[in-house]
């Protein structure tokens, strides 16, 4: 079906971008007019965003970006990259995301390793996201690959896909994975019913060095000086409670906020949201069904096997399963660390 | 070409019908179409058995999504792998008619930010029966202004058949909600008509709730009227943790927290705990605003049946048996204010003054209500006539 490949290029590559390696050849730039125009551009190659047909080289104005703490996707390897068109950067909007030029685009290509163990090695490249900022708002769109790796066609009805990898512990998993279509990229990029970039904002992207080199290169203004830096979920140095709220914010937080497709709920795990009732502390369900599991509340402090959080995180049940989209695996290392930080809560009486 | 013209300016883009039949690929035929309508669209569903693997979704505004019946148009959700629901609108002036959908893992048909939305001739159906493991809600309309469920169906739903939540200006009427744990819940919900619905057979039959920590708060305004909420004696089979899991088998109509909430003209019996309850909201909270109490309520002129005879309350046997030959109809906590029944029946009243107070201390005792002032009932819910034109 899709196309197997080295691509240990596109990990390696997905951070360096135009600007390290100048145009080495008179390439047409990125199609800026099918961007801002009105049409839905039918393959992933129309855009030009890359110089060569799988998708690894960024052509002029293009990046690679990395994620202190990314979107767990069912354990796919991600390429992210940024357009900013020429003359134009970014500023920051509220909670420091970027705030992008018209004619601006997101890019993020999906694949899976074949072994976990390698991450980056023989990856199987199965769809690429792209978000483009258009005068009236940003329109996201769904590529898949096709066969032979030559390029992605616009599929806005999105589809399923057998994918198979060799895990952490070397025991072979199968899921079924969700291409999302047109709408389904939407529930979770929607903030007050339109659509917005989730990925790029200031705190998620500042690891030290990254902020600096895209504002170096153009991209972005520089950061405000008190951006906040989100940790890596994974980094066992840091806090284990920032890393649970980082982890949270970036998995959740995006219909979980008090504009978003979770707004309903009452239950707000963004970064900035103070502890409390709304980020689960001893909240009660509202419209969870069976998705309660038969607990009380959202977090339950002490007792993680109580947690609502956790049960629905560890379900792979459509209805209970949380998030509703793009997850067909349990990601077990969040599950431990998330169950680790809740018990280490007090317990209320 | 002048007249052309001219009602080229009056009358936008021709509309297009968009005709879909049952068989292969019945997803991505079908979530295409939704994808691709234009506003004032139809869709046009075909009687047959469409199977879905994925929950649909449509974010267009003002189109149609109609079936051929809500027996001969089946969306059969049995095989889904994916999504929190059937179907999904999150667009404004959308229709949706004429057909069922079956078996889905999580709620039915839920719309979110949907203004002006129609649920009519529809069916939402669990049809292994009662079981925990099926989904929530059948219908699920929540954050929206205006919202019409009218000749609606739903069986098995393991929280509410038919929901509202969070919402403005509802009217929920001809519709059946039958063996689920609530039949129709309105909750946190600003101006709501409830009338001419059938509700037996759930564990309890039409509920009025407010929540603490919920963006819309105060609850209010609700005619509950001309209902037939009887029989209501499947035990309850919701999931603990939810609201709905509390609900007493047996219960007609039960109005917690909340205020301006009228009960009227219903057909009420054969409910074991009681036809009317009027409770606090009894648990913990957190929300500084919320008021957990019962407020200005009225329960007038509903037709009782018997009732009351076996109340399946926690530590229900606290109660006592009612004396010989008695029984009460109508249930209240004893907390909140401006509580008002004016039908000939017993009301009993547990004395629990405080919301939260644990049942065991509860003193049991009839009360005669008639006498309190009845608060104004709220005016009738007037909808958008283009919604109204929607339905006939």
């Amino acid at each position: 079906m899709t196309m197997r490949r080295r691509m240990a290029v596109l990990a390696g590559l997905m951070l360096g971008g135009s600007t390290l390696g100048g145009a080495a050849s008179p390439l047409p730039p990125v199609a800026l007019d099918l961007i801002i125009g009105d049409t839905l551009p039918q393959h992933l190659s129309d855009y030009r965003f890359f110089t060569d047909r799988a998708a690894t080289r960024p052509n002029a104005r293009v990046t690679g970006y990395a994620l202190n703490t990314p979107l767990f996707s069912d354990y796919a390897e991600k390429a992210r990259f940024l357009y900013v068109p020429p003359g134009t950067r970014a500023g920051y909007g509220a909670a420091g995301a970027l705030d992008l030029p018209v004619g601006s685009a997101l890019i993020k290509t999906f694949a899976f390793a074949a072994d976990l163990r390698a991450p980056g090695n023989d990856l199987r490249v199965i769809e690429t996201r792209v978000l483009l900022r258009r005068a009236a708002g940003w329109v996201a769109l769904p590529y898949v690959w096709n066969a032979d790796g030559s390029d992605a066609v616009l599929q806005r009805s999105g589809g399923r896909v057998g994918v198979t990898w060799l895990a952490g512990d070397g025991r072979r998993e199968t899921i079924s994975y969700r291409i999302p279509n047109s709408n389904q990229c939407k529930e979770c990029h929607a903030l007050a019913n339109a659509i917005q970039p989730i990925g790029p904002k200031a705190r998620n992207l500042n690891d030290g060095a990254q902020l600096g080199r895209l504002v170096a290169a153009g991209y972005i203004a520089p950061a405000p000086a008190d951006t906040p830096r989100l940790p890596r979920w994974d980094d066992d140095s840091a806090p284990l409670a920032a890393r649970a709220r980082a982890y949270l914010d970036v998995n959740c937080g995006h219909c979980h906020n008090r504009a978003g497709a979770a707004s309903n709920t009452g239950l707000y795990l963004t970064w900035d949201e103070p502890d409390g009732t709304a980020t689960g502390l001893g909240k009660r369900p509202v419209a969870a069904g069976r998705g309660s599991g038969g607990h009380d509340f959202a977090i339950e402090p002490g007792h993680p096997e109580r947690s609502i959080l956790l049960y629905r995180m560890r379900s792979m049940e459509p209805g209970v399963a949380m998030p509703e989209q793009g997850r067909a695996t349990v990601h077990r290392e969040a599950v431990d660390m998330l169950g680790r930080w809740i018990a280490a809560m007090p317990a209320r009486p | 070409m002048a007249a052309a013209a001219l009602c080229g300016l009056a009358v936008p883009a021709a509309a297009d019908t968009i005709a879909i039949a049952p068989g292969d690929d019945a997803q991505q035929r079908v979530q295409t179409a939704l994808i691709d309508a234009r506003p004032g669209d139809v869709i046009l569903l075909a009687a047959g058995r469409y199977a879905f693997t994925d929950g649909l979704s449509l974010d267009v505004a003002g189109v149609t999504l109609r079936g051929a019946g809500p027996d001969a148009t089946i969306l059969d959700f049995s095989g889904q792998l994916g999504s929190g629901e059937g179907l999904l609108v999150t667009a404004t002036d959308v229709v949706l008619r004429g057909f069922a959908v079956e078996n889905t893992r999580g709620n039915g048909i839920k719309s979110k930010n949907a203004d002006r939305i129609v649920y009519v001739d529809l069916r939402v159906e669990w049809t292994r029966g009662p079981r925990p493991e099926n989904g929530a809600y059948g219908v699920y309309p929540v954050e929206s202004q205006d919202v019409l469920i009218d000749r609606v169906t739903v069986k098995g739903a393991s929280d509410a058949g038919i929901y509202v939540g969070q919402s403005r200006n509802i009217v929920v009427r001809h519709s059946t909600a039958m063996l689920n744990v609530a039949g129709i819940e309105v909750e946190n919900c600003w101006n709501a008509d409830v009338h001419d619905n059938v509700a037996r057979h759930n564990a309890g039959g039409i509920l009025v709730f407010d929540l603490p920590d919920l963006p819309q708060k105060d609850g209010h305004g609700v005619r509950i009227f001309a209902n037939d909420a009887s029989s209501n004696d499947t035990p309850n089979f919701a999931p603990k943790g939810n609201i709905v899991a509390s609900v007493p088998t047996g219960t007609g109509v039960i109005v917690m927290a909340s205020r301006d909430v009228h009960v009227f003209a219903n057909r009420l019996g054969d409910n074991a705990t009681a036809n009317v309850m009027i409770i606090a909201y009894p648990r913990a909270f957190t929300d500084p605003v919320f008021d957990p109490l019962p407020r200005d309520i009225v329960v007038r002129d509903n037709v009782h049946g018997r009732a009351g005879w076996a109340p399946q309350l926690t530590g229900g046997r606290t109660l006592g048996t009612p004396p010989d030959g008695h029984s009460f109809p109508i249930l209240w906590d004893g907390a909140g204010r401006g509580i008002a029944v004016g039908d000939a029946v017993a009301t009993l009243s547990l004395g629990l003054v405080v919301p939260g107070t644990p049942i065991e201390q509860a003193k049991p005792m009839p009360v005669d209500l008639a006498d309190t002032t009845r608060a104004a009932e709220p005016e009738a819910v007037l909808l958008p006539a283009a919604m109204e034109a929607a339905v006939r």
